[in-house]
């Protein structure tokens, strides 16, 4: 099970690196909204520090979607989808490979956005293991809960617009509990942050396990 | 010969099935949902008193309450009739799921109208941040998703797998949403009135209250059970389209003047 999960992520993780699509198109595209938030929210009221927390989600959740898009959009082409449930793997450790490649592509994603606030935004991460924690338990909740939604929509025509649609309402509680560990975070006094990463913790295990068992019916049906 | 496999890989389409929607249950269900609608109607608006605090406003609440209260059974319904479905794989709980999943939006838009026009009358706005609101419009974007999945056209069992692990998905959102709403615009903030049953409400205020939560719930039912009818006479009537045109096709090939490509 862990074999065939590390198997798959390894792939996932090769394919990524030598495409260069992540790097070459949704990092640019992720420090792109940091800039275009700068020009919507005036820098010099104080707007873009307050809000820095919100907006860094924000910018991981969008790109999080085109990083969705391309995992899943990958395995659609050439019936790969059905290739890997021929391939006796459990449904289960393939979702895990998937969530495990992309828990890794989100957090070098979030490490470029992380730079991209402290410099452009003035941020000081002032309580690093909170920090950490939030976007750990964020990232693999997104991720989680991601991989059901991306192998759902990924044979759809639709699956660009549907994809959105479906995940960014279901994130909502990870967009707010992120947002609001990071404020905490960035004050320095870790004291409320904690119960924000317990519930992000909730998200990503019940999304975790619902993916697992949902991927079976995922791969063989939808 | 064999039956010809049919669209959905269900039931075999039944020649002769219900034409209409209605039954004797329906009737007696929707005769007992006027009553009730009438009912609240009387003590809703008149027979009972305005609320010391909110005053004629109050009366909102009796619609408010049971919109969103059958909007949340619908989707527990739907949640369970997904697991249901991945369990059973029958149409049945595919057609129940995605009938009150659809109940359960158009609920959900009524609580949030009703919401909204309430915001305007007690705070002036149309929208706050109050917990129920923004709960409610996180919730009704999730099962609008739903919906949109449901709109895509594919094979019939595929559908109501991908259906079902969207009711699955979103259901378990939903304590999720409340908690994180919840803590987002703090815990110790008053008494939210909307969504919760006022304590101080007396006599004939919580009269009005329960009539329309239970006319509420009659009303779903009621509506359950047309949609869910209309939805299997869809099925049925999209597998008879199917059996005609293969059926046409059969007598195009025994007809002579008809070229047959080699």
């Amino acid at each position: 099970m862990i074999r065939d999960a590390a198997l798959v992520a390894a792939k996932d993780l090769r394919l990524e690196l030598r495409a260069r699509v992540g790097m070459g198109q949704v990092l640019p595209f992720a420090v792109l909204v940091l800039l275009l938030f700068a020009f919507a929210l005036d820098p010099d009221r104080g707007v873009l520090e307050r809000a820095t927390p919100g907006l860094f989600w924000v910018g991981v959740l969008f790109s999080s979607v085109l990083v969705l898009q391309r995992s899943f959009g990958v395995e659609a082409e050439d019936g790969i989808l059905d290739a890997l449930r021929l391939s006796g793997m459990a449904p289960a450790a393939i979702f895990l490979g998937k969530v495990a490649a992309l828990v890794v592509q989100l957090a070098v994603l979030e490490v470029v956005l992380g730079v991209g606030v402290v410099v452009f935004y003035d941020a000081q991460p002032a309580h690093a293991p909170l920090l950490l924690s939030v976007a750990a338990t964020a990232t693999l909740g997104i991720a989680a809960a991601g991989s059901v939604y991306g192998a759902l929509s990924a044979r759809l025509r639709s699956r660009d617009t549907l994809l959105p649609m479906l995940l960014l309402p279901l994130l909502a509680p990870v967009l707010i509990s992120a947002t609001r560990g990071f404020e905490v975070g960035l004050e320095g006094h870790a004291g409320g942050g904690w119960s924000w990463v317990a519930l992000l913790g909730v998200f990503a295990t019940l999304y975790l396990a619902l993916g697992a068992f949902l991927f079976r019916p995922l791969l063989e049906d939808a | 010969m064999s039956t010809p496999p049919n669209r959905s890989g269900h039931a075999p389409p039944v020649a002769s099935g219900p034409e209409s929607t209605s039954s004797t249950g329906t009737r007696v269900l929707g005769a007992a949902a006027l009553v009730g609608l009438a009912l609240s109607v009387v003590y809703g608006l008149f027979v009972s008193p305005p609320d010391a605090q909110l005053g004629e406003t109050i009366r909102m609440i009796y619609t408010h309450v049971p919109t969103v209260s059958v909007a949340y059974v619908a989707f527990v319904v739907t949640a369970v009739s997904s697991a249901m479905y991945l369990w059973k794989r029958t149409e049945f709980w595919d057609l129940l799921g995605a009938s009150s999943a659809e109940i359960g939006v158009v609920f959900f838009v009524l609580t949030i109208l009703n919401g909204a026009l309430w915001g305007k009358t007690t705070w002036g706005v149309f929208w706050r941040w109050e917990p129920r609101l923004t709960t409610s419009a996180v919730l009704l974007l999730m099962y609008i998703g739903y919906l949109a999945v449901r709109a895509v056209p594919a094979d019939t069992r595929v559908r109501a797998t991908r259906c079902a692990i969207v009711g699955l998905v979103a259901v378990v959102n939903i304590p999720i949403v409340h908690k994180a709403v919840d803590w987002w615009r703090g815990l110790h903030q008053g008494r939210t009135v909307l969504g919760t049953i006022d304590p101080e409400m007396g006599g004939n205020q919580l009269v009005a209250m329960y009539l329309s939560l239970a006319t509420g719930l009659v009303v779903f039912v009621w509506m359950l059970l047309h949609r869910f009818r209309v939805a299997y006479l869809v099925e049925r009537a999209a597998d008879a389209g199917l059996e005609e045109a293969l059926a046409e096709r059969r007598a195009e090939r025994g007809t002579p003047s008809v070229e047959v490509a080699p």
